[in-house]
């Protein structure tokens, strides 16, 4: 089922009465949700996701704006009469019903022509509960079992009734770290599987990334991009979504532009074709840093790119950190956002690197330049951020 | 160590003295009073040990009547007042608008002197010779006979006590009530709106089972409680319970052991334990009870 | 529970809101009545047949002879010196035991704990009986003393109080220890600030039960002199002020309930919470 927000806005009254200023939750939101996609909703904590969840599901009812679902205009339905399932960050799995009893729950609610027999609703949630494999635990109460299988047991109280569509509110924050590889799998296949259109909320990019079909990045209540993973992360519309997205972070420089050379401090080490004269922030993700040896480039036998000649930066050399397949960088700069910045590199570029001073040139796919007053990205003309 | 242990032991001292004194002796003292046969406060003698006190007492009218008035107010008030306190729970907890001043309303009689506002009560619903009372104008207004409450027919002043009894129990009850509906998860309540769960299966398939065990803890409390009155029955009629008609078990145990009917300790010993028994047997099945239907 | 922000009127919602003020009318009534009567005169509260709900010419006089006709400042300051004296010496017996059970260790702590929880289940007035006699064999009948003795300790709130001890980081303990702090000390400076909250709440349950307290005064005094002021409220209900005089009845009643109302509204948050936490009537 196509989801289809447009222009939604949620204002709540201020928590503190003396502000009478409404806090706005959600502002002006318009996306479009594709069919049997699983999109990952990520943004910082406070930023509205899980209000956007609770207006899709009906929990709540925006103050203006509408949603569809399909065709359908389901703004002001109450949540039954959408066909939505939740599942809730701590589950919420009724703890006096056993396992059973809870996928069940919803079938019970089911009145008039829509009841079901009763070894009708039943097989169902034997069907649900196989579907996400804990048909094994179905006498047990949410108590007598790990929080990664009060997790399945939700996931499947919320099929159950196989609606359209599958919200997931922090599913994954509550298990620990080896817990929550698995059940994201899991949460990919059980949608592989159904093909229901599933809206995950998280505030972990690395989650986001890595099961979503889509992503959709917001902050303060507004849609900032909603693009593939990679995308995002190659391709950040302004500098908070390059600045969220990627572990370890992108390194944030302030340099210049002048006459189609970016500059970092004094040194040119770009060529930007196409940008006009100015201050600009320039982002560099950790694999975008290129150590360059009086010499030559590094790593000239490599195949692909090769650094230009002349253009790279001189950066203090703080530390080298090796960690098993990676070996990280870390450099000191006067321009620097932080204290310190982080590159990645090959193990045999970094070897023979002393602390003192290294010279980085960037890789142009890895370099966005962004506006230093509104954080806008400033796009680089012809091909050279490929 | 050895040092470490006379430190504690005096620190404990206080408290394990008065408890040896004024809890642990009596309670072996009050089986030992119990099976003195013919025992004299006067004389401090007795003539045999054996059951007959209970006998006695067991045959005792006075007991059969404050035995049957007790048990009359715990099968009315307990259910009466749990089922009013959960209603009224409910309702404030629906609203948000004037909560915390209904419940600070609602928990007054708590701390207030039950003798005296048992007074009160007496007041409005005694019939003078001056007044019918304001009960009986309420109940006349309304098209009733007039009936005096607290010296007229047994029902009537049976529902009296039951009324004032309902009243002073009600605070308490609210407050555990209200705390209990507050602590369940509001998630349950938004899991079971997304499902579209009628209200009524909501409260019996959700919010009552998750707050059953504070029920039961409130029947189990509000039991014992019913079944120790007596003050409250004093409020209302007055000392003189036995000619009321209105005793209670502990008020016959107290009027065995005091006052003009008094100086019968193997009595009162006898009746205090039979009450004790009675309390025993049915909190032990009240929790038998709340082990098989009720999970935590 | 509610879809929306109670913008719209609903007959649920009515039902709801007359249930609540219904019964705020029955619980605040009785205290409505009493204090209406105590402001009418003899002469009016007894000519009016069917009563008023206002009073037209208010009177102190009631008061008056409340504490004239009967020595209802006597059974006030009986009560309010059994109720410091009870609380203060429960405060310092209890919170001593509930330091030894949290903090020290001794042989046997388990089994003397597991005996005094056993006790808790022990009713009053099964104990009454025996203290009756104790109290009479020891001549304190009509004394302070024999009010005041056989309720200075409680297994409950030693319960509680050792509950909350347990709370404090070990850590705290071994830093004062560290420091040359003796125990007593640090119970002192350390826990009881720590746990000034469940100390209130200690403090506050057992003047409301102190102030309250009928059956054992009445049963160890017989002299007016020592009654409290619940038992001066059954010498007035019984032999009142020569006649039946309900307004001063009445303003002796206001008289002796306002100190726990207002003890109340002023402490209204803990007292609540405190007896959420573990009290019951009676």
């Amino acid at each position: 089922m196509k989801i289809v927000l447009d222009h939604l806005t949620k204002r709540f009254p201020n928590r503190n009465r003396k502000i009478r200023e409404d806090v706005v939750a959600v502002d002006d939101f318009t996306v479009e949700i594709p069919d049997g996609c699983l999109i990952g909703l990520l943004g910082p904590s406070g930023c509205g996701k899980s209000t956007i969840l609770n207006l899709v599901s009906g929990l709540e009812e925006p103050t203006s704006g509408r949603i569809f679902f399909e065709d359908r205009d389901v703004t002001n339905l109450p949540p039954e009469k959408r066909g939505v399932g939740l599942v809730f960050q701590n589950y919420a799995l009724y703890p006096h019903l056993t396992a059973l009893e809870n996928i069940m729950f919803p079938l019970g609610n089911l009145r008039g022509d829509e009841r079901l027999p009763k070894d009708e609703m039943h097989a169902r949630a034997v069907e649900a509960a196989k579907l996400v494999q804990i048909d094994g635990l179905l006498d047990r109460r949410p108590s007598e079992m790990s929080g990664g299988q009060q997790q399945r047991v939700a996931i499947a109280r919320a099929l159950v009734k196989k609606p359209g569509v599958l919200l997931l509110d922090e599913p994954l924050s509550n298990l620990d770290a080896r817990l929550r590889l698995a059940t994201r799998e899991e949460i990919r296949r059980i949608q592989r599987e159904t093909k229901i259109t599933t809206v995950f909320v998280t505030h972990d990019q690395e989650e986001a990334m890595s099961i979503s079909d889509l992503i959709v990045v917001m902050k303060d209540g507004r849609l900032h991009q909603i693009a593939k993973p990679q995308a995002v992360y190659d391709d950040p519309v302004n500098l908070f979504v390059a600045k969220f997205l990627g572990t370890p972070p992108i390194n944030v420089f302030s340099g210049t532009v002048k006459a189609g050379k970016l500059l970092i401090g004094s040194e040119p080490v770009l060529d930007v074709p196409g940008v006009g004269d100015g201050e600009v922030t320039v982002g560099v993700r950790p694999e975008g840093f290129e150590p360059v040896t009086e010499g030559g480039p590094s790593s000239a036998k490599k195949g692909g790119w090769i650094p230009a000649e002349g253009l790279s930066f001189a950066c203090a050399l703080d530390r080298v950190e090796v960690m098993g397949r990676d070996t990280s960088i870390v450099f000191a700069h006067p321009t620097l956002d932080g204290a310190f910045g982080r590159a990645i590199v090959d193990a045999e570029e970094a070897a023979g690197l002393e602390p003192g001073t290294v010279r980085f040139a960037l890789r142009p796919s890895k370099t966005r330049l962004f506006d230093p007053k509104t954080g806008d990205r400033i796009h680089i003309a012809g091909s050279a951020e490929a | 160590m050895k040092k470490q242990n006379l430190k504690a032991w005096l620190y404990l001292l206080p408290a394990a003295a008065f408890l040896a004194v004024f809890m642990i002796y009596p309670l072996i003292d009050v089986v030992v009073y119990s099976l003195e046969e013919g025992y004299n406060s006067a004389s401090q003698s007795y003539f045999g040990v054996g059951l007959y006190n209970f006998s006695y007492v067991l045959r005792d009218p006075y007991f059969l009547q404050a035995l049957k008035n007790t048990l009359i107010l715990v099968v009315i008030t307990v259910p009466v007042s749990t089922t009013l306190a959960l209603l009224i729970s409910l309702a404030l907890h629906s609203v948000k608008a004037l909560k915390s001043f209904f419940q600070t309303v609602y928990f007054l009689p708590y701390v207030t002197n039950t003798l005296a506002v048992g007074l009160v009560f007496m007041i409005l619903f005694k019939k003078t010779a001056y007044s019918e009372g304001l009960v009986n104008l309420l109940i006349g207004f309304f098209g009733g006979p007039s009936v005096d409450f607290i010296d007229g027919p047994y029902w009537a002043k049976m529902l009296v006590m039951c009324i004032y009894t309902v009243w002073v129990v009600m605070p308490f009850k609210i407050l555990i009530l209200t705390g209990a509906l507050a602590s369940v998860n509001p998630e349950y309540y938004k899991a079971a709106r997304v499902d579209g769960t009628p209200k009524a299966r909501i409260f019996f398939r959700i919010t009552l089972p998750l707050i059953s065990p504070m029920i039961f803890y409130l029947v189990i409390t509000g039991f014992i409680g019913a079944f120790k009155a007596y003050s409250d029955a004093v409020a209302l009629f007055g000392v003189d319970l036995n000619a009321a008609g209105m005793n209670t078990i502990v008020g016959y145990v107290y009027d065995m052991l005091y006052g003009n009917s008094g100086g019968y300790p193997s009595y009162a010993s006898a009746a205090a334990l039979v009450l004790f028994a009675i309390v025993f047997t049915i909190t032990c099945v009240n929790l038998l009870i709340r082990r098989k239907n009720v999970v935590n | 529970m509610k879809p929306k922000d109670g913008k719209t009127f609903s007959f649920g919602r009515a039902a709801v809101y007359l249930l609540l003020v219904l019964w705020g009318v029955i619980v605040l009534f009785p205290f409505y009545w009493m204090v209406l009567s105590s402001f009418k005169s003899y002469s009016s509260y007894n000519a009016e047949f069917v009563p008023r709900f206002i009073v037209t010419d208010p009177t102190l006089a009631n008061y008056r002879d409340a504490f004239t006709a009967v020595p209802l400042a006597r059974y006030f300051l009986n009560t309010l010196i059994f109720t410091a004296a009870t609380t203060a010496i429960m405060l310092t017996v209890t919170v001593l035991a509930a330091f030894a059970f949290s903090r020290l260790e001794f042989r046997g702590k388990n089994a003397v704990f597991a005996l005094f929880l056993s006790l808790m289940m022990i009713p009053g007035e099964l104990v009454v009986i025996t203290n009756f006699v104790t109290i009479t064999d020891w001549n304190m009948r009509n004394t302070f003393w024999g009010l005041i003795l056989p309720s200075v300790t409680s297994v409950f709130y030693i319960y509680l109080l050792k509950e909350n001890f347990e709370q404090i980081p070990d850590e705290l303990y071994k830093a004062a220890k560290i420091d040359g702090t003796s125990d007593l000390k640090y119970l002192l400076k350390v826990m009881l600030p720590i746990c000034r909250p469940t100390v209130v709440t200690v403090t506050i349950l057992k003047v409301i039960e102190c102030w309250n307290s009928y059956v054992w005064p009445r049963l160890i005094t017989d002299e007016q002199a020592y009654f409290l002021v619940s038992n001066g409220i059954q010498e007035i209900r019984e032999n009142g002020f020569g006649r039946e005089n309900i307004p001063a009845m009445m303003a002796a009643v206001v008289v002796i309930s306002l100190p726990l109302v207002i003890l109340f509204l002023v402490f209204r948050g803990k007292i609540m919470s405190g007896v959420m936490r573990g009290g019951t009537k009676g």
